[in-house]
């Protein structure tokens, strides 16, 4: 009897012969009569072994291996490595299913992989409502350090050094700001926090105050020992009740802890903190018309300057930050403002966070270093657009305020100046991804509904010609424009941007500009053609099928919530007009783009 | 609790590591449920009441159940974290209240990882 210095056991029971056994035994006789191994090598077909779901399987003697979810494109490596070399391959080695050892690292998840966390160093990790946990992840150590073994020239020295500027949207260097506010001559000053997120589509703050509340208090506490302030102002929207009340549960702690109030940590030093609810007013993240309004008087801007850092609230010296500007003082006060200057791009220094959300596959929090590009944000973190028959449009960035970014500009770095140059804004982080099913003129008539909405109307440009855009924008998405409204568009905004009072009008006219700049085509074939391109505006469309591109499948007959819709297989579909509500069920059924 | 000294933050911090890490003779196991607003919305106090639920009845000194805030990822809340003893944590995705009542038999009480709902061990 010939001898084989090995077998090859191949189950030929039905399971593995339908998972493609046979393919396999073929291939692989072929490669070893390929090498001249076939009088070596026995390759033999066995009954079930019962492993039917990881199938085709094969047991290798001597070694006793047992390899699993064999294919034919395996066959060269297994007969070059196992075979010739005697090296069995491992990665198709059958493994006990406990788990851990498939299970990725969170590292190797590139949600996870391409982010870098300064300002949400201590999400998902502690308990939003235990000081004593802040603490043992160094918690308050750099207020230790501030207190104790720093001037105040030095901390506005360091936070100067990192090039950390403001996260809530207009990019102010923060270090230069505490410094004005320290040589401002005055007695009392006052140190806020801007947490009154109104962007639609933004909850990064929302998100840092729920998650570690205590970062927040420990930056602004630094920044009144920076300026000589013994006061400060949490200004939360009513909207946020989570983050309110785990900013109150924290400042009730520290207190207790002596970490504010009178002699912190026993250094002689007096601070003292309240949070202030905002009704949720968007003008109110302004920072003048915020200060007015803890000073509790109605909500609204006043020209600058003189700047907060002169006469702030009160008329009182104030530094006004943000939420995320302020859960970075800490690391940068610990670590050195040369270690966060030395992360991101020449003119934006350290980290920034995003609330990725829209289109997108992975919608979350995300944050990265400085200089990492949209692209990488929206498809690496965020893992692309979710609907396959959907292609990417733009991306909305800084919201009412800021502009989008077209799938041409999508390289563009995360710096201040580079978006700005892409026609968007860094803004306080909000990341809108749309896709081709979005309408560029109805996205700028939302976010100017939002303006006109929210604008104050102390003054005359934002309150009349916000609403002048508005009414335009709506009769165009109405199929009502008419060939002078973009030249009347064009006119407006610039006049706005110029003579607004505060930043919510100067910026309000944004959204409309750099739509026009990426998707003028839209807005004309809204006007001359009297079609949506993206199929959005509802006034334009026809709901009628194309029988051409019909492919009878019925989805739209299946969805249709009116029974408006009559289709037989082989037939395509017909909308009965009479019955249609024009709910555009239909047409984001249809996978051939077929109803118009 | 008297106000703090500067020293004083270096002994909460030992104390509270003590109390949270894990080790042999104090809690063995920590599961993290993720309480942002994104985590509420979705779902997470009925899966942190079922958590509570299945604690009570196993009168298990070494479990900590603990909650903390958005994880990052808020389309797939809930979420719930899961830390054993000298070994990584893992993390469940969509978690809700019967897949954290496996979880927690399966996983807490048996140590067998329930890969089919887990994104990923380790932390960021």
């Amino acid at each position: 009897m010939k001898r084989f210095r090995m077998h090859m056991l191949l189950c030929g029971g039905t399971g593995c012969h339908a998972a493609g056994s046979l393919d396999f035994k073929e291939a692989l006789q072929k490669e070893l009569k390929k090498h001249g191994l076939a009088e070596e090598v026995a390759v033999v077909e066995t009954g079930c072994n019962g492993f039917c779901a990881m199938g085709p399987v094969m047991v290798v003697y001597p070694e006793g291996i047992f390899y699993v979810g064999l294919a034919p494109e395996h066959v060269p490596e297994l007969v070059e490595e196992h075979v010739l070399k005697g090296r069995p391959v491992e990665r198709l080695f059958y493994r006990e299913p406990t788990g851990k050892e498939l299970l990725p690292q969170m590292r190797e998840i590139p949600f996870f992989a391409h982010q870098m966390l300064i300002a949400l160093r201590n999400r998902g990790v502690l308990d939003a409502e235990s000081i004593d946990e802040y603490i043992a992840r160094d918690g308050y150590q750099a207020l230790a350090k501030a207190l104790t073994q720093m001037t105040p020239e030095e901390i506005t020295g360091e936070v100067k050094k990192s090039g950390l500027r403001g996260r809530g949207g207009a990019g102010f260097p923060t270090g230069l700001k505490w410094e004005f506010c320290q040589k401002a001559p005055g007695e009392e000053k006052f140190v806020l926090c801007n947490a009154d997120e109104g962007d639609p589509g933004a909850f990064m703050d929302r998100s840092i105050l729920e998650a570690d509340p205590h970062s927040v208090l420990e930056g602004m506490t630094i920044a009144a020992k920076a300026i000589g302030a013994h006061q400060g102002y949490i200004y939360c929207r009513a909207e946020y009740p989570l983050a309110v009340h785990r900013l109150e549960v924290a400042i009730a702690q520290a207190k207790e802890y002596g970490l504010l109030g009178e002699n912190i940590l026993d250094t002689g030093f007096n601070f003292d903190l309240h949070v202030y609810q905002g009704a949720g007013a968007f003008v109110c993240g302004e920072e003048t018309a915020l200060m007015r309004s803890i000073e509790g008087k109605r909500g609204m801007p006043r020209p600058r300057p003189p700047f907060p850092a002169q006469a702030g609230l009160w008329n009182k010296p104030t530094v006004l930050n943000n939420v995320e500007t302020w859960a970075n003082i800490s690391p940068i006060i610990i670590r050195g403002g040369a270690w966060y200057a030395s992360i991101g791009t020449e003119g934006s220094k350290g980290t920034k966070v995003f609330a990725l959300t829209g289109q997108v596959n992975n919608i979350g929090l995300v944050e990265v270093p400085m200089g990492t590009s949209l692209r990488t944000i929206i498809y690496d973190i965020g893992g692309g657009i979710p609907k396959k028959h959907r292609k990417f449009k733009a991306v909305q960035l800084g919201g009412p305020s800021g502009g989008c970014v077209p799938e041409q500009y999508l390289d563009t770095p995360c710096d201040y100046e580079a978006i700005v140059k892409a026609g968007a804004i860094m803004g306080s982080g909000g990341m809108i991804v749309m896709d081709d099913a979005t309408c560029m003129v109805d996205m700028a008539r939302f976010f100017m509904d939002f303006v006109q909405d929210e604008s104050c109307g102390k003054c005359t440009p934002c309150r009349e010609g916000t609403r002048r855009m508005l009414q335009i924008l709506e009769k165009i998405t109405q199929g009502e424009g008419e060939p002078t409204d973009l030249e009347v568009l064009e006119e407006l905004a610039p006049m706005i941007q110029e003579s607004a009072l505060c930043g919510l009008g100067q910026t309000g006219p944004n959204p409309v500009l750099s739509t026009l700049r990426y998707f003028r085509h839209e807005y004309e074939a809204h006007i001359y053609e009297k079609r949506c391109p993206a199929k959005s505006c509802v006034a334009l469309l026809k709901f009628k099928v194309d029988e051409e591109k019909c492919k009878m499948c019925g989805l739209c007959f299946k969805h249709c919530p009116v029974q408006a819709i009559t289709w037989e297989k082989k037939k395509p579909a017909y909308i009965d007009l009479e019955k249609c509500i024009k709910c555009k069920t239909c047409l984001d059924n249809c996978k051939f783009d077929a109803i118009y | 609790m008297a106000k703090l000294k500067i020293s004083d933050l270096a002994k909460i911090k030992e104390r509270i590591s003590q109390g949270t890490s894990l080790r042999e003779e104090g809690a063995h196991i920590k599961i993290t449920v993720h309480m942002g607003t994104c985590g509420i919305a979705s779902g997470a106090r009925a899966v942190l009441g079922a958590v509570m639920d299945e604690m009570e009845r196993v009168d298990r000194k070494d479990i900590i159940v603990t909650t903390s805030g958005c994880a990052g990822l808020c389309s797939q809340e809930p979420m719930m974290t899961v830390e054993l003893l000298k070994e990584e944590p893992v993390k469940y995705v969509y978690v809700d209240a019967n897949k954290a009542r496996q979880i927690f038999h399966r996983h807490v009480l048996e140590g067998e990882v329930q890969t089919q709902w887990a994104l990923a061990r380790g932390s960021e």
